[in-house]
């Protein structure tokens, strides 16, 4: 049960405020709380905080702040549900949740308040119920295209069928208003995959994490029941066993609420009627045991002159996806020693990119090809450097030449090796044409930290 | 109230859940909370308010407790995070008495919990790195195969990578502990000083109990000569030696050559303990403390002086050729010119000590110590979940029990008011005092009734001021019979917000009590109850320091109505 909610911008301004139960405070509440935020030292957690009588309660999402203040001692985990549930719904009215949008849609996102939450108690927020009630329309900031083709990325490309839909597609409002009838009905199913992996500075593997998750977006009226079929030998556990073959293993399923399960155990179809909107279908995790060899593998190697403080790093990165699949917007971010004063570099292709930026290298290589191998040599001035004693040059880092982190998009690509087979729409909408349906496989990585 | 699926379910729910005497009408409150946990419409927020409202009922035997939590079972596993904390809760509260069915709820609600501290979204994984710390008290191997979950990622932000850290310290065992204190080496050396220190202290406390390999890593720490590293290695090793004396060696071998490196107050305290303490033991002590005693004049630390003060005498005592003119010479500094009063009066008791015979010295710093061990069991005792299962799935865990107590100081009792005692005499006297029924549901309390608001603030000076410059406002006499119970009616006038400033010991003649009120626009009433020794009449005399006849009236009634419950009691 919450006191107040408000939305802040990226730098403090409010932008929503709401009070519900008129307890505590007023609106300066949102700039008490940002002051607040702001003045934490480093080890404070913000997540929750306390002033006065109240406790403040965020999360961050697309670099705003939805904050909740309540005072009483209730459970965070509901709390956080609550917005994380409050922005994907503000999402899914407004098209995409952003400063700009919701500035745009200021008395949608207050009709929407009014409905989800009564007196602070949370009523409901389900789409399907929400659609009786509201009103307002959402302004979008330009209609919609699908033949805007200016900004085609490579998601959801199906080259053979030459259709192509922007990565922005479906971010657009998902209530048809009311005087564009022509939007069409169209489905967006997307299977996601964060990827966290930690080489130690011997090249061996010390932990390898999957999280991934099956999203829907629907556009189609509610009570269309459709089918999503998943690869049949993907076993779930360590124990189980399909098919010939090693097989694609998860370790931990766990299903939305309202996914109907029966032809699971069989043929691994799922079964649901989703409502208008974004929904989480399925989440599942897998560790330790990739059955696909790891993007990317890193060889540094450093020598470094104590005496003339002289460090040249010289880093192979080694893709290994299959030679059809790339990866996308790769940059690997190496934190350097304090001091360094000038950088050399010889990079093995000309679309890369290398700078020294915060006290780190920063190499981007904006398309990398499976199957291929870049490097990149690093010559620095690093004057008075400590580190393990002993003259002359030494092929040990010294400290502060940190981990690698590596970033990237693998587009088509799942790491577990999950795929959706099929996505069936039992139920056609009369008078309308054909709904599309988009399915994306997209891994990228959460944390893929090498050691040097 | 919350929207739970139909207009008259919520109608029943209200009527249950308000009535305040919930065990005097159990049939009802079982029929309809057997009907609530049925249903199957629930979204997750109304799943979630049943699992709270649920809190605070009772089964009435072992059947049909066991009956709700199979009831419950499902709720166990939804997707909703929410929902699954809040049945872990009702779970861990229900089922109190019976632990292995508390440890088997825990075994369930792991994967859920590893799979919010891996989540997306930060502040998830936050209030989730703080339940595991919870359960981790009490269950230490809890999590011990999951270790690797627990590792920092370097985007994370600093306050959920000190988390993971405190968690890696917490749930090492045999098997893990080479991979945990490999990675946590590896923060050592973090570029962030404040998570390496942190890294380090966690390595500290793993030392606890396995001191070899522990101990073997901070000294290849102290190799690297980084400031921020080695005062909190030297830090840490002298908490390692006082509970560990077995590692005694080992740190004294690894010390010389640190006092290069340290130039903060915590370090150098702890490296001039080290050297008094163990001295003996390493070659360059004392001229390490030289060092310290010639730049004694621009030592900035008082702490640090006083602590050179105390190690200079020990180490005097195990090598006294060597310390004996470094002594005399820091003796005269402090006692002589030194300002920071603290000190010098150290030193002068460390001379005068010296003065009075080194038996007495010896005696007084030399003597034996307490047995650690006995420390490092007690810190070690598993706290049982029934100590914090009421805490879990609430903010207490996230702010830590520390915070939580101060935060809890300031807010006080509750708006509505207290609570009322569990007496049976206030259940059968009706509605007590009419601005009080709080539990029937009143938004605003009428304007004219008086509101009674807990003010711990009034001092006996402040009473004494105020009570000598009003007049008395209004005076009666109350009939009374027999003597007064001091505790009894201390306690009653604390339910209706009457704070006792002083009052007679049982049986005194005259028997006096002060008693001070305050409303909630802030005007205060003093009240002075007196009983003569005839023992027939007790006589009020009531101050207010602002004219108001009808809050007085309303306060006088408080007042006779307590009286009078009071005495009909004890008669």
């Amino acid at each position: 049960m919450i006191s107040q909610f408000f939305i802040l911008s990226s730098k403090g301004d409010p932008l929503i405020y709401k009070d519900f139960r008129g307890d505590t405070g007023g609106r300066d509440v949102a700039e008490l709380f940002y002051r607040k935020l702001t003045g934490l030292s480093g080890d404070e957690s913000p997540v929750v905080m306390h002033h006065d009588d109240r406790h403040f309660i965020h999360i961050r999402h697309s670099g705003l702040y939805l904050v909740a203040t309540t005072s009483e001692n209730i459970s965070p985990f509901s709390l956080l549900e609550l917005l994380s549930r409050l922005a994907t719904l503000l999402g899914d009215y407004c098209g995409s949740l952003n400063e700009g949008t919701i500035s745009r849609n200021v008395a949608l996102v207050y009709e929407l308040l009014d409905e989800v939450l009564d007196y602070g108690y949370v009523q409901t927020t389900s789409m399907e119920m929400l659609r009786n009630f509201i009103q307002t329309e959402a302004v979008v900031s330009k209609p919609f295209s699908l033949f805007d083709l200016s900004s085609v990325g490579l998601f959801g490309a199906e080259t053979q069928q030459s259709k192509v839909a922007p990565s922005s597609a479906a971010s657009r409002p998902v209530l048809a208003s009311r005087s564009d009838q022509s939007q069409k009905n169209e489905v967006f199913l997307d299977v996601v995959e964060r990827l966290s992996v930690l080489i130690a500075s011997n090249g061996s593997l010390l932990k390898v994490d999957v999280q991934g998750e099956i999203r829907l977006k629907s556009f189609l009226p509610s009570g269309s029941e459709m089918r999503i079929g998943l690869t049949e030998e993907f076993c779930v556990g360590k124990s189980e066993l399909r098919g010939y073959g090693p097989g694609i293993r998860v370790d931990e399923v766990s299903f939305h609420s309202s996914v109907l399960l029966e032809e699971f155990e069989s043929h691994r179809i799922l079964r649901l009627q989703p409502p208008q909107g974004e929904l989480t279908v399925m989440r599942y995790q897998l560790s330790d045991d990739l059955p696909s060899p790891l993007p990317f593998r890193l060889f540094p190697s450093v020598q470094w002159d104590r005496g003339s403080g002289r460090l040249q790093v010289y880093l192979k990165l080694r893709c290994d996806l299959p030679p059809k699949s790339q990866a996308l917007n790769v940059r690997l971010h190496l934190p350097l020693p304090r001091g360094v004063v000038s950088l050399s570099q010889e990079l093995s292709g000309p679309e890369q990119k290398a700078e020294l930026g915060e006290g780190a290298l920063r190499w981007d290589l904006p398309r990398v090809q499976g199957g291929s191998q870049l490097s990149g040599l690093f010559q620095m001035d690093v004057p008075g450097l400590p580190g393990p004693p002993g003259q002359g040059p030494s092929t040990s880092a010294p400290l502060g030449l940190g981990p690698a982190s590596l970033s990237f998009e693998l587009p088509r690509h799942t790491c577990s090796g999950l795929q959706v087979r099929f996505l069936r729409l039992a139920f056609r909408p009369c008078g309308n044409t054909n709904p599309h349906k988009w399915v994306r496989h997209l891994s990228h990585s959460d944390a893929y930290v090498i050691r040097i | 109230m919350p929207y739970l699926g139909s207009e008259d379910v919520v109608k029943e729910l209200k009527k249950a859940l308000c009535n305040p005497h919930v065990q005097a009408d159990r049939l009802r409150y079982r029929n309809v909370i057997q009907r609530v946990i049925r249903m199957p419409k629930l979204d997750q927020w109304g799943q979630a308010e049943v699992l709270n409202f649920l809190l605070r009922y009772q089964p009435r035997s072992e059947e049909e407790l066991f009956d709700i939590l199979n009831l419950l079972d499902s709720f166990l596993k939804s997707s909703s995070p929410g929902v699954v904390m809040g049945a872990t809760k009702l779970f861990l509260i229900l089922a109190k008495k019976f632990p292995h069915v508390q440890t088997d709820v825990l075994v369930q609600v792991k994967g859920p919990l590893l799979a919010a501290c891996s989540s997306e979204s930060r502040e998830l994984c936050f209030a989730a790195l703080c339940h595991v710390r919870q359960i981790l008290h009490s269950l230490p191997g809890h999590f011990s195969s999951h270790y690797k979950k627990f590792f920092c990622s370097y985007s994370e932000p600093h306050y959920i990578k000190l988390q993971k850290v405190e968690v890696l310290c917490e749930l090492v065992n045999d098997e893990n502990v080479q991979q945990v204190l490999e990675e946590l080496r590896g923060y050592c050396t973090d570029v962030s000083a404040d998570f390496a220190q942190a890294a380090i202290f966690a390595i500290g406390g793993i030392a606890r109990t396995y001191t070899d390999q522990c101990v073997q890593i901070l000294t290849e720490l102290l190799g690297l000569r980084q400031e921020h590293i080695t005062t909190v290695v030297v830090q840490t090793f002298r908490d390692l030696v006082w509970l560990c004396p077995q590692c005694t060696e080992a740190v004294c071998q690894a010390l010389p050559g640190c006092e290069e490196n340290i130039q903060d107050s915590e370090g150098k305290q702890a490296l001039i303990w080290l050297l008094g303490v163990h001295g003996e033991r390493i070659p360059n002590a004392p001229y390490v403390l030289e060092d310290f005693v010639e730049n004694v004049k621009s030592e900035t630390f008082p702490a640090v002086k006083m602590e050179l003060l105390t190690a200079l005498l020990r180490l005097f005592l195990s090598r006294p050729a060597e310390c004996q003119d470094m002594l005399g010479r820091l003796l005269h500094y402090c006692i002589e010119e030194e300002k920071d009063m603290a000190v010098r009066d150290r030193g002068l008791f460390y001379y005068r000590l010296l003065l009075a015979g080194i038996d007495g010295v010896k005696q007084i710093l030399c003597s034996p110590k307490s047995d650690p061990s006995l420390g490092l069991l007690e810190d070690q005792a598993e706290r049982p979940v029934n100590s914090w299962a009421s805490d879990f799935n609430t903010l207490v865990p996230v702010y830590g029990k520390a915070r939580w107590a101060t935060i809890s100081k300031y807010q006080g009792p509750e708006r509505r008011g207290p609570e009322l005692p569990n007496a049976a005499s206030f259940a059968t006297s009706g509605p007590l005092i009419p601005e009080e029924s709080k539990e029937t549901v009143q938004e605003l309390p009428d304007s004219g009734a008086l509101m009674l608001v807990p003010n711990s603030q009034l001092t006996a000076e402040y009473f004494e001021k105020t009570w000598f410059s009003l007049k008395v406002a209004h005076q009666q006499v109350f009939p009374w019979r027999g003597a007064v119970h001091p505790d009894t009616l201390q306690m009653a006038l604390q339910v209706v917000n009457i704070q006792t400033i002083a009052m007679s010991r049982a049986g005194a003649q005259p028997w006096k009590a002060y008693l001070s009120a305050q409303d909630d626009t802030g005007c205060l009433f003093l009240t002075e109850l007196l009983l003569e020794p005839e023992n027939s009449e007790m006589q009020i005399s009531v101050k207010q320091n602002e004219p108001r006849t009808e809050t007085l009236n309303s306060f006088i009634s408080v007042l006779e109505t307590v009286l009078g419950t009071i005495g009909d009691i004890k008669s």
